[in-house]
């Protein structure tokens, strides 16, 4: 156990040798024992800048963080005709309600669910809901749909790194998980009046 | 209130397969002491005995002197210890790695078949029937991994940097849900894989029987399941980030009382 406390702050610093190999065979052992399988690649073992900088139970410092959200802010794609809350609350509910796709077993790429509520509490009469994330109960009956709360929500779905680069929740837009249909769906599920998560 | 009612509409949705419990915590454990005394993994630990003493393969041998470290044949109390180092292959290996190298060398049944088998079929389901016979007799043991030796350890912290290696299609590691005291996904409890006691509750009632598919399920398989989720790439049997994840988890959860074979939703 006291190993590991002094491994901890060596992790952080590049400069040891010893974290630098550990590191590298890491690396080594992520791709090495996985094999590709259907739409799920070899490509998926590999990191990019956010997953590599948010593997450690310490997040990065403060300025890594905003330089990491501000890359992450410019991959966002807003509705090209501004509309942002148009879709059905009626297939965003099962959007939200889905955790399928993009597992090896799984065919195509673009009938994904959000498996929003793997995580998230959003209509109050549904039981069975995770609470990893914060509750959603109420969205916009308690946050209203001032412009900046609308605009925030489309770019915390399509892409969550943007505000947070160590966040739990997958990169919806960016990742391809979901298209910008079903992200427009999926903010009328949160911000329509009549949808059940404003009842 | 209104999380009450939540609860015990929860509770009657486990009880399709369950009786009903009136629970606050959205629990499985009342269910699973009653089926404590009839845990249907009894059948395959029937079967695991029976291929352990069962002369087979090419070589028509028994697997009665097999040695999972404590020495050729002992089959009481070796689960507990594994996964462990072993100088005959100069490698650390768990349960599943080690039937494997045992079913190569004794009966010459080849390793490949396995690695590149299917869960539940084949000479890699008569592992699984294998690991159900031996972590029977570790029952009530304590959880007792030997991380002395420089491979066990070095497995030790490659199992906890995997543990926290965010990759895949959505970003997620082991950590995204095994970091948190009393989180669910959905309805199902996750247990906090970075404290002692959450490592030795999921270390220790896996292997197990899953009630919603009528399935045994390995640690191994367990894992593989893990990764599917997380939208990984397809994890080998047997490979190095499986076992370096075992020896994190048993590491972690040593001195605890293993619940071997558990019983799951």
């Amino acid at each position: 156990m006291k190993k590991l406390f002094i491994a901890a702050p060596l992790a952080l610093c590049a400069s040891v040798a010893i974290a630098d190999d550990l590191q590298a065979k890491v690396e080594d052992m992520m791709l090495k024992s996985f094999k590709a399988n259907g739409i799920a690649s070899l490509d998926r073992q590999k990191q990019d800048a956010v997953q590599k900088a948010c593997s450690s139970p310490t997040q990065p410092d403060a300025d890594t963080m905003k330089r990491l959200e501000a890359a992450e802010l410019a991959t966002i794609q807003w509705p090209s005709d501004g509309n942002y809350t148009g879709g059905d609350w009626k297939e965003g509910q099962k959007i939200a309600a889905s955790g399928r796709g993009l597992t090896w077993t799984d065919k195509t790429p673009d009938n994904n669910g959000g498996g929003c509520y793997n995580c998230h509490a959003m209509d109050p009469k549904e039981v069975s809901e995770g609470t990893i994330g914060p509750s959603l109960e109420g969205y916009a009956k308690l946050r209203g749909n001032s412009e900046e709360v609308v605009k925030y929500t489309w770019g915390k779905l399509w892409n969550s790194k943007a505000y947070n680069a160590c966040s739990d929740m997958p990169r919806n837009g960016y990742g391809g998980i979901l298209t910008e249909a079903q992200i427009r769906h999926v903010m009328a599920y949160l911000f329509d009046p009549a949808s059940p998560v404003n009842q | 209130m209104r999380k009450q009612l939540k609860a015990i509409a929860v509770s009657v949705g486990v009880a399709l397969a369950a009786p009903v419990f009136a629970q606050e915590e959205l629990n499985f454990d009342a269910y699973r002491e009653m089926l404590a005394d009839g845990n249907p993994a009894e059948l395959y630990e029937m079967e695991g005995e029976e291929l352990w003493r069962t002369a087979r393969g090419p070589k028509n041998a028994t697997l009665e002197q097999c040695d999972l470290g404590l020495g050729a044949g002992v089959v009481a109390g070796a689960a507990a210890q594994l996964p462990r180092f072993f100088k005959d292959t100069g490698k650390v290996q768990d349960l599943e790695s080690r039937l494997m190298h045992c079913m190569e060398t004794l009966q010459g049944i080849p390793s490949e078949e396995i690695v590149k088998g299917k869960f539940l079929q084949g000479e890699r389901g008569k592992v699984a029937a294998l690991v159900a016979y031996v972590v029977t007799q570790s029952k009530g043991e304590k959880i007792a991994v030997d991380l002395s030796h420089p491979k066990m350890k070095e497995m030790y912290e490659l199992g906890e940097r995997a543990f926290y290696y965010r990759t895949g299609a959505m970003d997620f590691s082991c950590a995204s849900c095994h970091s948190q005291d009393d989180k669910r996904i959905r309805a199902t409890q996750l247990p906090n894989i970075t404290k002692p006691e959450g490592a030795a509750a999921g270390w220790g009632s896996w292997p197990a029987y899953r009630v919603s598919n009528s399935q045994f399920w390995t640690m191994q398989h367990r894992l593989w399941d893990c990764f599917r989720q997380q939208r990984t790439a397809e994890p080998i049997f047997a490979s190095d980030v499986t076992i370096a994840l075992s020896v994190f988890m048993a590491g972690k959860g040593n001195g605890a009382e293993a619940q071997w074979p558990g019983v799951k939703r």
